[in-house]
């Protein structure tokens, strides 16, 4: 149990600048997922607090030491690598009682430790195994095992789940989550995987071109979504953007494709004519008689429910997930409700409250 | 039932006799009377009672050239000295060379890389030189260590090296191993394979070396087996085919048994292996 301090953490490659200053809090036990698209510095953040990297500027204090310029071995932190990074010569056993070894740990101590931590993790019948003879998912959990018997202050996870076939990658979510609650350690979780970044994490921060972009709980972030690109990579399908502009008294918003949304939660400041995105979930969109007409491009049933692509006209694509099959594929009539939308500010892409 | 591809193991079988029939010759010839070789009449039957040529030119040797035995010890320690001291230096260069940052790194590479176009014959004389200097003419160290320097190995340890992924490193690192702990607990098991079909190569190529010894040692007492059947052949002398053959026989031995010593090694460690 600990808490991680981040003081603006920064990292640059030469003179390419990856992370421009993050600053972050973990409560202890806390499982915080950092989620963004491949390229946005996650890893490198992740590769930070490991030691893995040393940070151009800023600070790292794990329970109130800093430890920014110490060894990755003396942070007391562990981390569970994407492609498992297992020792192919040794066995399960002395894969997890390798780090415990190098720290002159008694044998029985050791002994005691792999033991408890292969059956927390179902491991204890592959001990003897070496990595090749297992599956992706156990050589998963010897990953995970691996960080376990070290009882570290702070769990780190790159992407672990990336390399696991749909299945398992979801099995092996919830033994994440149900192990990490367990045992109460702090966690930084990294993923590009929006499904996981809701799941997992206790609280998510997006990041996006090495800036954190929101830090909030993920229904939070889902909800209220901090600007335009949290609000396209959140939610799945992505949700719709249109193109709007402010009308007279800032209580309505007029659509490019001709429709007027009243805002039912308050007034929006600017002038008339403010260039406003418009954004609402496929879900939330309405099948309504009364309805703007939209052509279908294409028709996606998912089973339990039906995912349509359209094209409005001037090219602006629209997507809409219903509960039901056997939808036309010619055109619908859809309405959008404006109790369900958010609005963003165009030209800084930045959330719009009411005042 | 199953069919035969007669074409192929007619084509195999060929390629067989063509790799055995010399190997053959030597062996029967060996047993056989020395006049009865010059004259021209070498069997295919080897002749049981000329297998004591082997018990007599390992202890006596023949005229020209020391007994056998001496020979053997003499190219094994060359061979040896050669193929572990070449896998050291080497394994330890490209360790140095992949896995650190250092002033120069590359500019350490590319010398080791540039040594490839000097292969010993073309530096052989300023070697004799500096080996003269040091007073090592004469000498086993002298007949080993300008062998050892090896940039092909280098090359070869640093491609194995570079395909390590580098989450493995890291996570070692994490674990607390440091640079030693690492090179000695995960790279080279890691790389075991690589390091007995290395050993193999090297083993044969020190054990062939001819050039260099003929240079550096004149002394009867360093002669090599390849040296020792060069001197056999006499030119005052009658030769005594007989027993240059069975030398041949012999120096053949050791560079077979390894192989086929390290062929279960690195058999093992290419199905071992995790990449």
């Amino acid at each position: 149990m600990a808490t991680l301090v981040l003081d603006d953490l920064r990292k640059s490659f030469g003179k390419t600048s990856v992370l421009h200053g993050v600053d972050l809090a973990l409560v202890s036990g806390e499982m915080l997922v950092i989620v963004g698209a491949s390229g946005c510095g996650k890893s490198t953040l992740l590769r930070l607090v490991a030691g893995l990297e040393e940070p151009s500027g800023g600070r790292i204090v794990l329970d109130g030491v800093d430890v920014a310029a110490r060894d990755p071995a003396d942070r007391d932190i562990a981390m569970v690598f994407q492609n498992y990074a297992l020792y192919p010569h040794m066995s399960v056993f002395d894969n997890m009682a390798y780090g415990l070894r190098i720290r002159n740990m008694a044998k029985a101590e050791i002994g005691k430790r792999v033991a408890e931590a292969a059956a927390l993790l179902e491991l204890s019948h592959l001990l003897e195994r070496k990595p090749r003879q297992l599956s992706g998912g156990q050589r998963q959990r010897v990953a995970m095992g691996r960080a376990i018997v070290r009882n570290p202050k702070l769990f780190l996870f790159d992407e672990p789940l990336s390399n696991l076939d749909a299945t398992l990658r979801v099995t092996m979510r919830a033994e994440i989550r149900r192990l990490q609650r367990r045992m109460a350690v702090t966690s930084l979780y990294v993923t590009h995987d929006q499904v996981e970044a809701m799941t997992l994490g206790d609280r998510l921060l997006v990041l996006h071109q090495g800036r954190p972009v929101q830090l909030a709980t993920p229904m939070e972030v889902f909800n209220r979504p901090a600007n335009i690109y949290v609000a396209g990579f959140i939610g799945a399908p992505a949700m719709n953007l249109l193109p709007a502009t402010l009308v007279a008294d800032g209580a309505a918003a007029r659509l490019t494709i001709g429709q007027t949304l009243h805002f039912v939660d308050g007034r929006r400041p600017g002038a008339e004519g403010r260039r406003l995105v418009i954004g609402i979930r496929p879900e939330h969109l309405n099948l309504d008689d009364d309805g703007f007409v939209l052509p279908v491009d294409l028709v996606e049933p998912l089973g339990s429910e039906t995912v349509v692509i359209g094209k409005l006209e001037g090219g602006q694509m629209m997507t809409i997930k219903l509960p039901a099959a056997g939808v036309s594929d010619t055109s619908l009539r859809v309405a959008i409700p404006p109790t369900h939308i958010h609005v963003f500010d165009a030209e800084s892409g930045l959330r719009l409250e009411p005042q | 039932m199953r069919r035969i591809d007669w074409p192929a193991h007619v084509v195999l079988l060929l390629g067989v006799a063509l790799f055995i029939l010399p190997l053959w010759l030597v062996l029967a010839g060996s047993t056989q009377d020395s006049a009865a070789i010059s004259r021209g009449e070498l069997s295919l039957i080897p002749r049981l009672s000329g297998l004591h040529v082997y018990a007599d030119i390992l202890s006596q040797g023949s005229p020209g050239a020391g007994p056998v035995w001496r020979m053997l010890l003499v190219s094994g320690a060359m061979a040896l000295t050669i193929a572990i001291g070449k896998i050291v230096i080497s394994i330890l260069s490209a360790y140095a060379v992949t896995f650190f940052r250092f002033p120069f790194r590359m500019a350490a590479f590319w010398t080791i890389f540039i040594t490839l176009m000097l292969p010993v014959e073309v530096r052989i004389v300023p070697t004799y030189s500096v080996m003269s200097d040091l007073g090592l003419i004469n000498t086993f160290p002298g007949l080993t260590i300008p062998l050892i320097a090896s940039a092909t190995a280098t090359l070869l340890f640093r491609q194995t090296f570079l395909v390590i992924p580098d989450e493995l490193v890291e996570a070692a690192r994490m674990d607390g191993a440091g640079p030693w702990r690492f090179f000695k607990d995960i790279l080279i098991p890691v790389s075991s394979s690589n390091l007995a079909a290395l050993f193999v190569i090297l083993f044969v190529y020190g054990w062939n070396q001819y050039l260099w010894p003929l240079l550096v040692a004149t002394t009867p007492q360093l002669d090599t087996i390849v040296i020792g059947i060069v001197k056999m052949i006499g030119t005052e002398t009658q030769t005594e085919w007989n027993r240059v053959m069975a030398t041949a026989v012999l120096a053949l031995l050791p560079p077979v048994a390894v192989v086929i010593l390290m062929q279960r090694w690195f058999v093992r460690g290419l199905t071992d292996g995790e990449k």
